[in-house]
């Protein structure tokens, strides 16, 4: 029982983050049409340099909102400098663009800061609970990651709803011609969009940073595991993203804690494909989807 | 004519056949057995360049589908005394079982949400083998030893003519593969889905059929790997190598199968290079290793902001180029000019490409139009609701 509830509870927080990663996805997706392989590693480079700044002494919360706000800055110049170029081409040429900057950004981090894994601090304390003799596999920073991704969403949800911007956003990837013809900036809501979509995963490397080893290629997973929860919510809505997070985390713990480690991405990638065949758009998407 | 394209296919592999027999005849072993590996990657991107050039789909599993090719044939070599032929197949097909029993749920959806998938593979399958070490020979992995050259042949020639027959025979196939209805097909549904439902095209089952293909070139280009190297194990797989093939691609152009060559040169070639230069330039241990996929990431950017036909588009374009200002070209020769060069296939392909480009030109200016009248018929109307 005991590690049912761990299995579980593990699986909740893995869950929030790749939850986090996915709604990042969804919204450069939402926002532009473009798969961002490179979300990962973005916010990768932005945790680095929250590292950095945390190893010369200056203070966790300081180097959480830099770190953050670099995330902004890179994801408005990514879609300026890489993707602006692109626009009315085939529009798989983004996509490639930015596997290759994937790759580019993991070679820049690890000649800066070397390949070797390392730890990273966490704000809040990573040991369990304690609910009278028990200990629960739930810390207060598990805590803090569910708490950061919810609030993240409900912020981002009221943005596209009740927001002049939101709207201006909306209308910009639905139609971008239309948007022109009435006064919208597509490409400064485009640059923006990627702007916040990043800081999102800027927000999720930093809270996965403490899990696992820290070296340039541990969101490689994270990556992997987000594209799985977005395309098990539908990759255009960020409830979708939420729940698909949640039903990827817990599913690969169960694989991982019953069967083995090494088996958890083959585990997403076969409830991935289960996904597809019964229900192809997700569970929460408003496109249609072609029966095979 | 119907059997002109087989033909002029048959008539190009036969000549390319016999440019790589003098060139295996004059070089060491070590640069045919490299020439070899040339050939076995061409295959892999052959496939490749199918799947994302002419259907319109990104992979990041090449990488994955190659060692199952790899380990397939290893493990047919170990334990059965199967022939060379039959078990390269046998490896092919295996390939291509796992390549129908990914791609088709992949079809579903619109989108690169193969590429998704595919990067699942490639970070889980190399796991599998690590999991089921007993089988798959753990870290160290699997030894075989190569099949033996005939009479007093050189192995290394052997083993290179090999690959290389594979490689023309598959790159024949492809190109006949291309030219026929299926191929027309897999263009279709790359540019326009639902168009391509509308005349008649089942769009998942040719997507399916695309990356089944791709998938057997990656598993026979696994195979042919392991039979000169000797080995297979999972370090020879990483990640990295379906984005190095990928990139290999991209250079060569997306979509053509004499760019593949480029591709393949580039994938042998450039590990080597980078790793000298971090050396001469005394750059860490680490550096070296990564070095070269690093490049290749900067490839597929830079290919794809500055010229997204790849080099094999760029030497088109130049040729053209070059006999549309070559005008002191004799009389009899100026037919060549008027869109009737010796390659028929690239310059088909060309305008093709035109003809796409100018088809969305005209659909986007349609497209704008409509919706301009649209807002204006709105800004009349409330005009006049409000006078």
């Amino acid at each position: 029982m005991g590690l049912f509830v761990n299995v579980l509870l593990n699986g909740v927080t893995d869950g929030t983050i790749f939850a986090a990663v996915a709604l990042a996805l969804v919204l450069i997706h939402r926002a532009t049409g473009v798969v961002n392989f490179a979300q990962g590693a973005m916010g990768m480079l932005t945790t680095f340099v929250a590292f950095s700044l945390l190893t010369a002494g200056v203070g966790y919360w300081g180097a959480f909102v830099v770190a953050l706000a670099a995330g902004f800055v890179l994801g408005a110049l990514v879609e300026r400098v890489l993707i602006r170029p692109l626009e009315g081409k085939p529009p798989l040429n983004p996509v490639i663009v930015t596997i290759g900057l994937l790759v580019v950004l993991e070679g820049v981090a690890g000649s800066i800061w070397g390949n070797t894994s390392r730890g990273f601090p966490a704000a809040f304390s990573q040991s369990g609970i304690r609910f009278g003799h028990d200990t629960v596999a739930f810390s207060h920073f598990d805590v803090f990651i569910l708490v950061a991704v919810l609030a993240l969403m409900v912020g981002l949800l009221g943005l596209f709803r009740w927001t002049d911007l939101g709207l201006r956003m909306r209308a910009a990837a639905f139609a971008p011609v239309v948007a022109r013809l009435l006064g919208v900036r597509v490409g400064r809501t485009f640059s923006l969009g990627w702007a916040m979509a990043a800081t999102v995963g800027a927000l999720a490397a930093l809270l996965a940073a403490p899990l696992s080893s820290f070296s340039p290629y541990y969101m490689d997973l994270y990556l992997v595991y987000g594209f799985t929860a977005a395309v098990l919510g539908g990759l255009d809505s960020p409830v979708g993203a939420l729940v698909g997070g949640l039903v990827t985390g817990v599913s690969t713990s169960f694989v991982g804690g019953y069967l083995g480690s090494s088996l958890e991405p083959l585990g997403s990638l076969a409830l991935l494909l289960v996904v597809l065949m019964i229900r192809p758009q997700g569970l929460f998407a408003t496109t249609a989807a072609r029966r095979v | 004519m119907a059997g002109q394209p087989l033909v002029r296919h048959l008539v190009l592999a036969l000549a390319a056949a016999a440019g790589f027999y003098l060139l295996t005849s004059v070089l060491s072993p070590y640069d045919n057995f490299q020439v070899g590996e040339i050939a076995a990657y061409a295959v892999a991107l052959a496939g490749l360049s199918v799947l994302t050039g002419v259907n319109g789909q990104i992979s990041l599993g090449h990488g994955a589908l190659m060692a199952v090719g790899a380990y397939s044939f290893g493990l047919l070599m170990t334990h059965t005394q199967l022939n060379l032929m039959v078990e390269l197949l046998a490896a092919v097909g295996l390939t291509t079982v796992l390549g129908i029993a990914v791609g088709i749920p992949s079809a579903r959806l619109a989108g690169p949400y193969l590429a998704g998938v595919t990067l699942m593979l490639a970070l889980g399958l190399p796991l599998l083998a690590d999991q089921y070490s007993s089988t798959f020979g753990g870290d160290q992995g699997l030894t075989i030893t190569p099949p033996a050259a005939p009479g007093s042949l050189d192995p290394e020639r052997w083993l290179a003519w090999i690959q290389i027959a594979a490689a023309l025979v598959t790159i024949v196939l492809l190109a006949n593969l291309l030219r026929s209805r299926f191929g027309r097909a897999f263009r279709a549904v790359r540019d326009d889905e639902v168009a391509a439902e509308l005349a008649g095209i089942h769009v998942g089952r040719t997507k399916v059929l695309a990356f089944a293909v791709s998938a057997a070139c990656a598993g026979l280009a696994g195979a042919l790997l392991v039979l000169s190297t000797g080995i297979v194990n999972t370090g020879e797989f990483p990640l990295s190598l379906s984005i190095d093939l990928l990139a290999g691609m991209v250079l060569g152009g997306a979509g053509s199968l004499m760019g593949v060559w480029w591709g393949a040169v580039a994938l042998v070639y450039l590990p080597q290079w980078s790793t000298s230069v971090a050396g001469s330039l005394s750059l860490g241990n680490g550096v070296s290793a990564y070095l070269a996929t690093v490049v290749f990431g900067l490839i597929l950017i830079v290919v794809m902001l500055v010229a997204p036909s790849g080099l094999q588009g760029l030497l088109r374009w130049t040729g053209g180029r070059l006999l549309s200002t070559l005008r002191w070209v004799p009389a009899s020769v100026t037919a060549l000019e008027v869109r009737q060069p010796a390659n028929q296939e690239k310059d088909q392909e060309s305008q093709e490409k035109d003809q796409e480009s100018q088809e969305s030109q005209e659909s986007q200016e349609s497209q704008e139009s409509q919706e301009s009248q649209e807002s204006q018929d709105k800004q009349d109307r409330t005009e006049r609701s409000e006078a």
